[in-house]
């Protein structure tokens, strides 16, 4: 029994039961429905693997070594922070149910038909504090005029005051500034205790697991003595969490990134968008995995026939342009949905299986690139002593290619897995805005960019949705291809020879 | 005479350092030697002690910025190399000292023709253009044996075998007719015959044009037949320096006696050769002693606490050496031992000439590999690889399998174990017929008999525990079920093959190479083997771990009854291990019998040229040799008639159009050969 204690999956697995009970049970505790969608549960599987590998690696000396030597690096480590910080609040609107209909009666409880997020719940006032239409940044006013009954019974057209953007100010262009600056102060002072408190935290942790002293520990980050880059972290963490609180702050009083043709808050849509750009990212890549590893490795291993008509496959697949094959992938998921609306019980639900169906396709025609590779590594592997030496020891072949193979061509998968994650969430972008994309209700950058298409024609230019589009997508995609620039250095042989 | 103005090339106390400054590789620290004019100097180590690197700073191409040099002096012709700039180097390159490598495979650009790239050098140092560029660059190929060489000059590299490319690269660096040469490790990727062939043409071309070589090399027998003087380096420091023909009669060196020692032979049979315990010492601290001292057997506390100083023995040769023995202003030295080798030949060795059972027989064994052509693949010709070999192995024996390089013997090994399934034959193994087996019925049988490869770097999984690695055979083969057993075994295993317990918990990059060698062995050991076939299991590795692993292979001879199929081109590795030797040309043997006969008495010439071409230590310089002309043919198309007609010095008519038969000597040999005659 003992062994299964300190065996490295041990506590991964004991956190993981653990959360899944919560997910189970806890909405119900607190009186509302779950209503987890499939890629929701897709990305908690996703997010199980992840917690399993890291805590493989971590006992393994061989694989740990290449990691640590990501991590020295310090645009792995700022880069992480932001990472991390964009996949937590996509885990968080990863979770969801429906709230109960509170005139239903008590044994028949009637729910929402409206599901919502946990990050819906964080950010309730954004999400419910809509004006009736456009309005710019920071605005007091609505961006187009309406017809104004005033108490006297006489009617002007002029722009009318926000119902949330600015209500508090008397006079809106004399108040205006000072309140923006007073108020981003207070969230700025408050970001950086948040922040400091968040490092002492961690310090706190990094200090127990290497058995030191707090303090001097801390002293030492500062100074930047440590192996690892924490400087570099803490610094990104506190600049972060600045930012974060005082987008907080101002966002009780303004729109921080303006509104939409409907009123609704940017900010909102596009923070609500990462989750979108996230599912991309990762379950088609996890649903092109499959594919790639195991066609790969079998031509590589086997040749003859198999790596005939595997080359077949993934040339003729190759050779279709990829955007004609997702759009009539998706069309025909289109036609399948709403010929059977009696499967969906919300529109989310719909909208859900659409962008599923967009990562399938996705990962379907995006296998191609890495079998190749993958095939032509393993033909390079399979003359190699050391696999001859198995097939001499009577190792049958399917456990060669688990045990000698597969291990020795896993970081090319990793290098290309992580630098195809940036092209597929920019991806989705170019393909909402084709309008193959996700589902027209669906919140994406895509739908965002595609929104505001339109109305950067008129004048005054509403250029604000795609400018937070364009930021937010900026803030993932740029630490996600820095990421894996760092990881590719490490883990590429042909680099470390070089250094 | 003035001594002064013999020396061509100076190097003073010469000291190179790589990596980080805190804690730098000495990878040459302190070395000397002088080379005369035409003169051939060797430099003599094993890897990793310095030789290459010294030769890298003569013409100051040390990598860097990994790597400095941080002293010493360079004087060639008067002039401090060290002291000059890149581009005052470039004109000394190539031009006044050229240099050749190791692997004539990568030295040439596979994108531009022979002729081309002997042209650029000719242009840059001579400035020779059109028809005198021309007729220099075929008189330069001429020079070092390229035939037809004006229609060769427009050929790419990928078109000439392995030794034509050697060619062209000496050619290349003869073209300017430098002062001095340096070869580093010339002839290490070639076969014995080219070799013969190259070592021959440098000398030739010294003998013309006068210049100086600096030859750098690891095999005694290179140095044995082709230099003048000789430096021996250990740990980056010369250890020893003398004239050929007095180190090789009197080395005196702990060192360089052990190297000699280490040497397999004929001479050496049945004993167990000496090798030198331990390991070089990591480069990356101070030394406060002798660098040999651990290893050394004769060594005594001053060789630890004080370091040894470069001394001068005027003998009627002169000598230096790095020794405390040899100091005579130290008054502590203890009486030399030298050790005299044990005498006693083991038992097994009388017992096994003849006794066994066959094990293992080849009937026939032919292995021919379709070439595809177009594009719906048609097969337009073959590879005979192995063309119809017939072999036996007894049991406990060892059989030798010798030739040159793409001569099969390693589809041989391969297509006996079944890892290429021959096109016809038969091998008959343990009485069980190996063609006809497949699937689960050849999974059990292939514990009984396993691989041993060339490249211990590439033949263990870099992600797999040694523990793994050796469990492996066992896992598949189910020879052990518990784990507690497997656990016993893998210790037992390590301890057979001489490595600790702890060795289990690490990754194969921990080791060295013939540590790694060892695992391999013992990782064939644990399904418990009756047959090892061994592919050149030592070329990679150095003279004294090579002597190591030889003594290894013969005690678990000795000791479990293994039998051997030793592929080699190492004819003094055949002469200790093996009992059988069967000689394999083009795919099929020609002549085959016991060690003694066909290594002392050879019948077939093309045995008789081989052996010519070993550089032997104890051979006697000036010996009539008989240097094989050209290279084996083509295995697409095989010469009609004998396949070594083409290069036989005594080719009949007959020879041209029939292969001759197998014939038995009166001295039990079994050779094809229309001139020798047979007893039956």
């Amino acid at each position: 029994m003992n062994r299964y204690f300190s065996a490295f999956w041990f506590r991964p697995l004991l956190a993981i039961s653990f959360i899944t009970l919560l997910l189970a049970v806890g909405p119900e505790l607190l009186g509302v429905k779950s209503a987890y969608l499939t890629t929701d549960k897709l990305i908690f599987v996703l997010f199980a693997g992840i917690v399993l590998l890291v805590s493989y690696i971590h006992q393994k000396k061989h694989l740990l070594e290449p990691w640590r030597q990501v991590f020295r690096q310090r645009r792995a480590m700022i880069s992480l922070v932001v990472l991390v910080t964009y996949a937590s609040i996509g885990m968080l609107d990863s979770i969801h149910f429906r709230t109960p209909l509170p005139d239903s009666g008590h044994d028949n409880q009637q729910y929402s038909v409206e599901s919502l997020s946990v990050l819906d719940v964080m950010l309730d006032r954004l999400r419910s504090q809509e004006e009736k239409t456009y309005s710019a940044p920071f605005a007091a006013y609505l961006y187009s005029k309406e017809t104004i009954t005033h108490a006297d019974g006489s009617q002007s057209r002029e722009y009318p005051r926000l119902v949330y953007g600015g209500r508090h100010l008397a006079d809106p262009a004399r108040d205006r500034a000072g309140d923006i600056l007073r108020t981003s102060l207070i969230g700025i002072v408050l970001g950086a205790v948040i922040g400091k408190l968040l490092c002492l935290l961690l310090a706190w942790r990094i200090a127990r697991a290497s058995q030191q002293k707090v303090m001097a520990l801390w002293w030492q980050i500062w100074k930047g003595q440590t192996e690892l880059p924490w400087r570099s972290l803490f610094l990104t963490l506190i600049l972060l969490s600045i930012a974060i609180t005082s987008a907080w702050m101002l966002s009780k009083y303004y729109h921080v990134f303006g509104t939409d043709k409907v009123g609704k808050d940017v900010l909102y849509l596009s923070i609500k968008s990462i989750r979108t750009g996230l599912v991309i990212g990762t379950l088609t890549t996890l649903i092109m995995l499959p594919f790639a590893i195991l066609l790969g490795i079998l031509a590589g291993y086997y040749r003859g026939w198999v790596d005939d008509v595997i080359q077949y496959l993934y040339t003729t697949l190759s050779s279709i342009p990829g955007v004609l094959l997702i759009a009539a992938a998706i069309l025909s998921i289109q036609v399948y949905i709403s010929t059977h609306p009696e499967l969906f019980t919300t529109g989310t639900q719909r909208a859900d299986l659409r962008l599923l169906a967009l990562c399938v396709i996705l990962g379907i025609t995006s296998w191609t690139g890495l079998c190749r590779l993958l095939r032509a590594e393993t033909l390079k592997l399979r003359e190699l002593d050391y696999i001859q030496a198995a097939t001499a020891l009577g190792v049958k072949n399917f456990v060669i290619l688990g045990r000698h193979v597969l291990p020795n061509v896993m970081h090319i998968v990793l290098i290309m897995v992580v630098l195809d994650f940036s092209a597929l969430v920019l991806a989705e972008a170019v393909l909402s805005y084709v309008g193959v994309g996700v589902d027209p209700s669906t919140i994406s950058w895509g739908n965002m960019i595609n929104g505001a298409r339109l109305e950067l024609a008129r004048e005054p230019m509403v250029w604000w949705s795609l400018v937070a589009a364009f930021v937010l997508m900026f803030a993932l995609v740029l630490p996600a291809n820095l990421f894996s620039d760092a990881v590719r250095d490490a883990f590429d042989p042909r680099l470390r020879e070089s250094r | 005479m003035n001594e002064q103005n013999h020396i061509l090339l100076s190097v003073r106390d010469l000291q190179v350092r790589f990596g980080n400054p805190a804690r730098p590789v000495r990878a040459v620290d302190g070395v000397s030697f002088d080379i005369r004019r035409g003169e051939t100097f060797a430099l003599l180590g094993e890897s990793g002690c310095g030789k290459s690197i010294t030769a890298l700073s003569i013409l100051q191409l040390v990598p860097s910025p990994a790597g400095h040099i941080v002293n010493g002096q360079i004087h060639f012709q008067g002039e401090d190399l060290l002291l000059k700039s890149e581009s005052q180097m470039r004109h000394v390159r190539g031009n006044r000292i050229s240099m050749i490598f190791q692997e004539p495979m990568t030295s040439l650009n596979p994108v531009m023709t022979i002729g081309r790239q002997i042209g650029e050098v000719l242009v840059l140092h001579e400035g020779l253009a059109g028809r005198a560029l021309q007729d220099r660059i075929v008189g330069l190929l001429d020079a070092v044996g390229i035939p037809s060489a004006s229609r060769r000059l427009n050929d790419y590299p990928h078109q000439l075998s392995g030794g034509m490319k050697q060619r062209v690269m000496i050619a290349m660096a003869l073209a300017a007719s430098p002062d001095l040469l340096i070869a580093d490790e010339p002839t290490t990727a070639l076969d014995v015959t080219i070799q013969a062939q190259v070592m021959d043409l440098l000398a030739k071309i010294q003998q013309e044009q006068g210049m100086s070589i600096l030859l750098i090399t690891h095999d005694l027998g290179v140095v044995a037949d082709n230099v003048d003087h000789v430096a021996v380096m250990y740990a980056g420091q010369v250890v020893e320096q003398a004239r050929r023909a007095e180190l090789f009669s009197n080395p005196l060196h702990p060192y360089t006696r052990k190297l000699f020692a280490a040497v397999p032979g004929s001479h050496k049979r049945g004993q167990k050769l000496d090798t030198i315990k331990g390991s070089v010492p990591p480069l990356d601290r101070k030394f406060t002693g002798c660098r040999f001292a651990e290893r050394c057997d004769d060594a005594w506390m001053r060789c630890y606490e004080q370091v040894p100083r470069w001394l001068f023995l005027e003998n009627d040769d002169p000598h230096g050496i790095r020794c405390h023995q040899y100091d005579a202003s130290i008054d502590d030295r203890p009486s030399l031992t030298r050790h005299a080798p044990a005498e006693a030949k083991s038992s097994v060795e009388r017992a096994s000439q003849s006794a066994g059972e066959p094990l293992l027989e080849l009937q026939d064994l032919k292995v021919h590999f379709p070439i595809h052509k177009g594009l719906f693949k048609r097969t337009v010709g073959h590879v005979y690889a192995v063309d119809g070999v017939n072999l036996q192995i007894r049991k406990g024996q060892t059989l030798a399998l010798v030739g040159e390089s793409g001569c099969g013997k390693t589809t041989v090994g391969k297509a006996l174990l079944q890892l290429i399934r021959p096109t016809a034959g038969h091998v008959r193994f343990m009485g069980k017929e190996l063609t006809e087996l497949s699937g689960e019925s050849l999974r059990r049988l292939r514990a009984r008999m396993q691989l041993i490869f060339q490249d211990p770097f590439a033949s263990m999984n870099p992600r797999m525990l040694v523990r793994r690695i050796l469990e492996e055979g066992m896992r598949a083969q189910g020879v052990v079920r518990s784990e507690q057993e497997r656990a016993e075994r893998v210790t037992a295993l390590l301890n057979f093959v001489g490595l600790p317990e702890s060795a289990a918990e690490r990754y194969p990059h921990e080791f060295s190479g013939g540590q790694r060698q060892r695992i391999c062995i013992a990782r064939s050991l644990a399904v418990e083997p009756a047959l090892l076939v061994c592919d050149e299991p030592t070329s990679a590795l150095d003279v004294s771990v090579q002597a190591q692993t030889l003594n290894l292979f013969k005690s678990l001879q000795e000791q479990i009854g293994l039998s051997y199929l030793f592929i080699t081109h190492n004819i003094s590795v055949v002469e200790y291990l093996a009992h059988q030797v069967a000689v394999m040309y083009l795919g099929r043997i020609i002549e085959q019998g016991p060690v003694a006969m066909v290594i002392d008495t050879p019948s077939h010439p093309y045995t008789q040229a081989l052996l010519a071409a070993v550089p032997r230590i104890e051979g006697k310089r000036g010996e009539a040799k008989i240097v094989l002309e050209g290279e084996i043919p083509s295995a697409i198309n095989p010469p009609t008639g004998c396949h070594y007609h083409p290069r036989c010095p005594l080719a009949e008519p007959r020879c041209h159009t029939e292969y001759p038969s197998v014939r038995r000597t009166a001295d039990g040999k079994q050779v094809a050969c229309h001139l020798v005659p047979g007893v039956d």
